[in-house]
């Protein structure tokens, strides 16, 4: 009998861990098919439209631009009033340039445009997914001999990968100026200097960076909205856990991958 | 009957729930042109008996062949082109909600035909003409009723022009007018265009009214699948109390019950 509580925990832990196995199973099943649609659906008769892509694309991109454009230029500033301050122990105030120049581009701009994407659109996406599970519009799909994947997956996936790096580029310069125009109140350096400067001590390399690190979270977000969406069994309460958990997932999944990325990539 | 008119041949089909077996050997055949009703309580099984009709999950064993293929063997592919002659109207309408009535209608047409936009709008506005929906096609679903998003689903389901039409609980949370509009316009398509139309309900008045053929299930097993006229002469206890709404009384068996009771209790 005292044995139970143990065991019961044990169990528990063991459900828990084979459950998260089967959850990134299926995830990353769900990426290969997603893939395969947007490469080979043309030939299987299930091709993966243009024109959906262009519309997601307006949706998860497009629309996220004045969001993305104001949380860039509040870090961008931000960077540069801490910078400063921090700087200002060595009185090295001018070297702040250097500093918002690199952590912007390798870190902080792909970082912010990834989290403000997967709140966004990460949610919506699992709760759109999600209602059409419940309401059996899913099933409705697969009657009419529509692959569910090809048709919503797909072409979000496609439009997450073309609209995720251009916003997290518009998040580099747009920050930059953030800074660049906090610099030129308080240490009198002029914006073209500013910019000056950035471009000197930047190398292609930094942007790449930023830019490779957008294209995985592009994937985490779509997989882990459309997933969760999926998933959804129990009515509409199911569609309310399935957003949340698509938004908390999705910025850990973010964060946890932009650090494996950067270990392996900056040492 | 002649195996080649068979439109619908089950035979043997088992399938499980988990571990739980819902359906339990299951064999009927419907032919081509027949209504086919499929009657039973609450929780007997016929709504799965329906998914698996539709391709949508994987039996345990048994065969499901429709217009004489197996469809518990074929290929992606070949399912899709069977999908091609398949329409299914389900209980909550499914109409895309993000779509107008019209465009949920083009939808099987834009994605297996290559019709040019005229002709497809014109064959989708033809169908919903049939389901009396004509000059609805700009609304969306949520400014349906109830009765409307059942024509709407119907008329989506037969705008390929299916051979096989599968309409799950037509008159569930109608008034009792437009289910016997709907009843009409099932006969009517049946009639005019030769297709097997299975229907599964539990309204009897419904069942006997569009019937050619029912089948019974209850508790995942048939308990009968004969003509209208045999099912209502029938002696078999359960398909009696089911057509004079008797409410079953089964003797509890005490050993079971305590088992049930006391399950997974340390």
């Amino acid at each position: 009998m005292t044995l139970n509580p143990l065991l019961s925990f044990v169990s528990q832990v063991g459900q828990r861990s084979l459950q998260s196995v089967r959850e990134v199973g299926y995830h990353a099943a769900l990426l290969v098919e997603a893939f395969y649609w947007l490469l080979f659906g043309h030939w299987r008769r299930q091709p993966v439209r243009l024109g959906a892509v262009f519309k997601e694309a307006v949706g998860v991109g497009v629309n996220a631009i004045p969001i993305v454009a104001l949380a860039s230029f509040a870090t961008g500033m931000m960077l540069a009033i801490q910078g400063i301050y921090t700087l200002r122990t060595f009185g090295a105030e001018e070297q702040v340039v250097l500093g918002i120049a690199l952590s912007v581009t390798r870190e902080f701009a792909p970082l912010i445009t990834g989290i403000f994407v997967a709140g966004r659109s990460g949610s919506a996406i699992a709760a759109r997914i999600g209602t059409m599970q419940i309401s059996q519009e899913i099933d409705a799909l697969r009657v009419i001999g529509i692959n569910p994947v090809r048709y919503l997956v797909a072409p979000l996936l496609a439009a997450m990968l073309l609209t995720l790096p251009a916003l997290t580029i518009l998040s580099d310069l747009v920050a930059l100026f953030g800074g660049a125009l906090y610099c030129a109140g308080e240490l009198s350096l002029p914006i073209d200097i500013f910019f000056e400067r950035t471009f000197e001590v930047l190398v292609a390399e930094d942007v790449i960076h930023g830019v490779l690190k957008s294209f995985i979270f592009a994937v985490i977000v779509t997989l882990i909205g459309a997933g969760n969406g999926f998933n959804v069994s129990a009515g509409a309460e199911g569609v309310g856990q399935a957003t949340t958990r698509a938004v908390v997932l999705g910025c850990i999944g973010i964060i946890l991958a932009d650090m494996v990325f950067t270990f392996l990539t900056s040492r | 009957m002649n195996a080649t008119d068979l439109a619908i041949d089950v035979s043997h089909l088992v399938t499980h729930y988990g571990s739980r077996k819902i359906l339990d050997d299951i064999s009927f055949q419907a032919r081509q042109g027949e209504i086919m009703v499929i009657m039973g309580g609450s929780g007997s099984g016929k709504s799965t008996l329906l998914r698996h009709l539709l391709g949508l999950h994987q039996p345990t064993s048994g065969s499901i062949k429709l217009l004489g293929r197996d469809i518990t063997k074929l290929s992606a592919d070949e399912m899709y082109d069977l999908r091609k002659n398949m329409g299914v109207a389900f209980q909550g309408g499914a109409l895309f909600n993000s779509m107008t009535v019209g465009e949920n209608v083009e939808l099987p047409l834009r994605e297996h035909t290559r019709l040019d936009d005229n002709t497809i709008r014109i064959m989708s506005r033809m169908k919903l003409e049939v389901v009396n929906l004509a000059g609805f096609e700009n609304l969306m679903p949520a400014e349906l009723s109830g009765g409307m998003i059942k024509r709407a689903a119907l008329a989506r389901a037969i705008v390929m022009d299916p051979r096989l039409l599968f309409f799950d609980e037509p008159s569930a949370g109608l008034d009792p007018v437009v289910s016997a509009e709907l009843d009409e316009l099932i006969l009517l398509l049946r009639d005019a265009m030769n297709m097997t139309i299975v229907v599964v309900t539990h309204e009897l008045d419904s069942a006997f009214k569009i019937a050619d053929r029912i089948t019974v299930l209850d508790q995942g097993r048939i308990l009968m699948s004969d003509t209208t006229a045999a099912v209502r002469a029938s002696d078999n206890e359960r398909i009696q109390s089911l057509l004079n709404r008797t409410p079953r009384n089964e003797v509890i068996n005490p050993d079971e019950y305590l088992e049930r009771l006391t399950r997974e209790i340390f």
